[in-house]
């Protein structure tokens, strides 16, 4: 049972198992180079396989089950890293649950179900490319990933929208076009971002009738828009990765890579979008709805 | 000198002519046995620097008067030894040196599933260490290694932010490599070899990775939460700001403790090997301490409350938390009695793994046991921040983690570098580690017991005779830590040619040569036996064969 003795593969990669061919010794030590050339295939048949398949691996089949595989356990760790804030949020919705129910009136819900239905019909584009990629369909593949993209682009918009009008509270105007313009100064002052300046105004509309007329920095007012930012910021930035990875998926589909036997980056992609998608589908609820 | 030509085509030829290829073929290379020497070196440089910092706080204690440091330059000691010890020493040590090494060449696969991924990891970690080296060049922190809340983000003066950035990037090196290691191991096996025939230390692997990639990620979120609380003010810990600092504990044990496992659990796998490969035995009741690697995994994250019993967490909480704390003594139990079972009758040769094998199963069982004194509120309360739990947990961490670790370099330094190390400088560095190691933590266990408070550089007069004697074992420990580097480091150059199998052991990493070729195997093997298939009469053969001269 003494393997791996006699010879060494060339360039980086193993040949496949049903390309192996006897090599000579001096024909290995000829074009034995570096470890690191990514596509070091130029010196052996690719009869049985695409370019796409690693020599790391023996099969195709066994490098799709790798990736989908690594991606679903990378989407795990995205699971566990906003369940952390997901858990701050339970403990100080339970702690609470008045200022989480007087709180929610002040976020701005029809513009966050519009980004719902914006990320909604997001994730159906993305899954009408991966059986595009499926179909061959190749053009079709980049129209879906380009709508995707927009919609993305859609949806950070919008939420960029709603900070800024937070923002603008705080500066003293109403909506961010009147900050900007220098129109008129909001007649109520409120901020609703964290901070030295955060002040939290008792609104009428809620029914609450013990609800303080201000609230400041300090109080659990405080807690339920920190938690707000953060977790859609920290969303955000995960859209802003989906974007980018949407965008390499339509370029490498546009070169050519992405084949009807050879659409895994699509389907993990995919599974990325989805998972985003999913972390707001739950914190939309959580933060808009909960009044 | 033994001087002979290594196998030809081995991962460590550079076939590099310039100095800018050699630099690309070490530094940008994706092959997992390069990348576990480049984290070899690294990590190891982390351990000399916190090892450094503990020098100074043992030099510190020998006197009862703070008059080498003072008080604030003490804590920033003992946070750099804590903070480098934990986060880039104790948790990637096994995992990415011996894992990344071994997982691959034992399952029968040609790298690991994600090559590209696992460099990347290395650059995280050095980035992250980068981060924690400036933070500490900069005056370093005062926090402790556990960054508690309010203090850490709004009251320290040090630099916190650079630090927990640091442990931060850190982090996801830890993930990458888990995310690695669990894929490859599910999708990488050779044929024939199944899950019940994968060696132990895979299974130790696999739990680790579980707990990284299930862990990890949490404490990546409230690091976070706390820089930003640092940063901008704001945030959900502080009482100031309405928060609570106690959830910070709680987010915080919840990774840290799990870590804990993820700094032992690749021990227990490295110490299975050890234990069959030198009693020429199968490891008695393989799926036992295959499944107590997975229940240690599992239990890790029920009882991260038990560090949190004076914290003013319910009394409730506090019972369950003991009695699951004391659940994890069942697994843990498990796999040193089937250890012992295993050498029981076993043709035991004392070389160097062995005896650092022997050494952990004695400090795991003291570091193990005082960890059920620990579990117990009434015991813990009143032993809670002394140097009782220092003791405990270096009995765990040192006394466990870093002798396996040791124990796992020389079994498998022959694979790695290709060539054996000197036996007798071996064995004279592991006694020299384990008395220098008893000498040190164990007075400290009486210290602690006796009142002595962790993390006070000044102390009552009565309490010198321990700590001159704790200090005194460090140097001792010291010079066993410096002795392996030295022979090891010698070893490249006149050890003698280890061949393809020097320990005669089983397991798929003995059959290719050593060191192993860039892709490990020509052909991938296929398995058709259980891991450890010695011989049933290996033990009596290898009794009757002793001849003096012989080893041990």
């Amino acid at each position: 049972m003494r393997r791996g003795r006699e010879a060494h593969p060339p360039a980086s990669r193993i040949p496949h198992p049903a390309a192996r061919i006897l090599v000579s010794k001096e024909k290995i030590l000829a074009t034995t180079t570096t470890t690191t050339s990514p596509h070091g295939h130029a010196d052996h048949g690719h009869a049985a396989h695409g370019p796409e398949l690693q020599h790391h691996f023996c099969t195709p089949a066994q490098q799709k089950e790798a990736a989908t595989l690594g991606m679903w356990v990378f989407l795990v760790t995205e699971v566990m890293l906003f369940g952390g804030i997901f858990m701050a949020y339970a403990v100080y919705r339970w702690a609470f649950p008045e200022v989480w129910a007087e709180a929610a009136y002040h976020l701005n819900t029809p513009l966050g179900t519009i980004n719902t239905v914006v990320l909604l019909v997001s994730s159906l584009t993305v899954a009408l490319a991966v059986s595009a990629a499926e179909a061959g369909k190749r053009t079709r593949v980049i129209q879906l990933l380009l709508v995707t993209m927009v919609l993305g682009v859609a949806f950070l918009g919008l939420k960029a929208y709603e900070y800024s009008e937070k923002f603008s509270h705080c500066a003293g105007y109403s909506t961010p076009a009147q900050w900007v313009g220098g129109g008129e100064q909001h007649a109520v002052y409120e901020c609703l971002v964290p901070g030295q300046a955060f002040l939290f105004p008792a609104d009428k509309t809620t029914g609450v009738s013990n609800a303080p007329t201000v609230a400041g920095q300090g109080t659990p007012y405080q807690l339920f828009f920190f938690l707000y930012f953060v977790a859609t910021s920290l969303h955000a930035v995960h859209m802003l990765i989906g974007l980018t990875i949407m965008g390499y998926l339509a370029f490498i589909t546009w070169r050519g890579v992405i084949t009807p036997t050879y659409f895994t980056p699509i389907e993990i992609g995919g599974l990325y979008w989805h998972l985003i998608d999913i972390v707001w589908v739950f914190l939309f609820p959580l933060f808009y709805l909960v009044h | 000198m033994a001087t002979t030509a290594l196998p030809g085509h081995n991962y460590l030829q550079d076939d590099a002519s310039t100095v800018g290829a050699w630099f690309k073929s070490w530094f940008l290379t994706v092959d997992h046995k390069r990348i576990a020497l480049l984290y070899l070196l690294s990590i190891n440089v982390f351990f000399l620097l916190g090892g450094l910092a503990a020098t100074v706080i043992r030099v510190e204690l020998i006197t009862p008067q703070g008059d080498l440091l003072s008080a604030d330059l003490y804590n920033r000691a003992f946070t750099l030894h804590g903070i480098i010890m934990v986060f880039f020493f104790l948790i990637p040590g096994t995992p990415a040196v011996l894992g990344n090494f071994l997982v691959p060449l034992m399952i029968g696969a040609r790298d690991m599933a994600f090559p590209r991924l696992n460099l990347f990891s290395w650059y995280l970690y050095m980035a992250g260490g980068l981060f924690a080296l400036t933070a500490a060049i900069f005056g370093g922190v005062d926090t402790g290694w556990t960054f508690y809340t309010p203090f850490s983000s709004t009251y320290a003066n040090s630099n916190v932010i650079l630090t927990i950035a640091g442990a931060f990037i850190m982090g996801f090196s830890s993930i990458a490599t888990g995310v690695n290691f669990i894929v490859t191991i599910h999708t990488m096996r050779a044929p024939g070899m199944t899950w019940f025939r994968l060696p132990l230390f895979i299974w130790s692997s696999y739990a680790t990775s579980l707990i990284i990639v299930l862990a990890t990620p949490v404490v990546g979120i409230t690091l976070l939460l706390v820089a930003i609380e640092r940063i901008w003010g704001v945030g959900i810990f502080d009482p100031a700001l309405g928060g609570d600092p106690l959830l910070f504990q709680h987010l915080f044990w919840f990774y840290s403790h799990p870590a804990v496992y993820i700094m032992i659990l690749p021990g227990f796998g490295v110490i299975s090997e050890l234990i069959a490969a030198f009693s020429r035995k199968r490891v008695f009741g393989y799926e036992f301490i295959a499944f107590s690697s997975m229940a240690i995994a599992l239990l890790g994250f029920l009882v991260w409350g038990h560090h949190m019993f004076v914290s003013g967490q319910s009394v409730y909480a506090g019972l369950v938390f003991s009695f699951l704390t004391m659940l994890v003594a069942i697994p843990s139990a498990i796999k040193i009695f089937n250890w012992t079972a295993t050498l029981y009758k076993g043709s035991i040769s004392y070389r160097t793994p062995m005896l650092y094998a022997l050494g952990f199963m004695g400090l795991f069982v003291i570091g193990g046991l005082t960890g059920i004194f620990l579990g117990i509120v009434a015991i813990d309360i009143h032993v809670t921040d002394t140097y009782f739990v220092v003791a405990h947990f270096h009995y765990v961490m040192v006394g466990g983690a870093i002798m396996a670790y040791l124990g796992g370099i020389h079994y498998w330094w022959p694979k790695m570098t290709g060539r054996m190390y000197s036996e007798v400088w071996g064995g004279i560095s592991a006694l020299i580690i384990f008395v220098g190691f008893n000498m040190t933590f164990f007075p400290q266990f009486v210290v602690g017991y006796l009142g002595m408070p962790r993390r006070y550089h000044v102390y009552p007069e009565e309490f010198q005779v321990l700590h001159v004697l704790s200090s005194a074992g460090a140097t001792i420990l010291a010079i066993g830590f410096i002795i392996p580097i030295i022979y090891l480091t010698l070893s490249l150059w006149t050890g003698k040619e280890a061949g393809n199998n020097p320990w005669d052991a089983t397991g798929l990493e003995w059959q290719v040569s050593s060191p192993p070729p860039t892709h490990n195997f020509l052909e991938i093997p296929v398995v058709t036996t259980e891991a450890y298939a010695y011989a049933p009469d290996a033990a009596e053969q290898d009794a009757a064969n002793w001849r003096p001269g012989s080893p041990l």
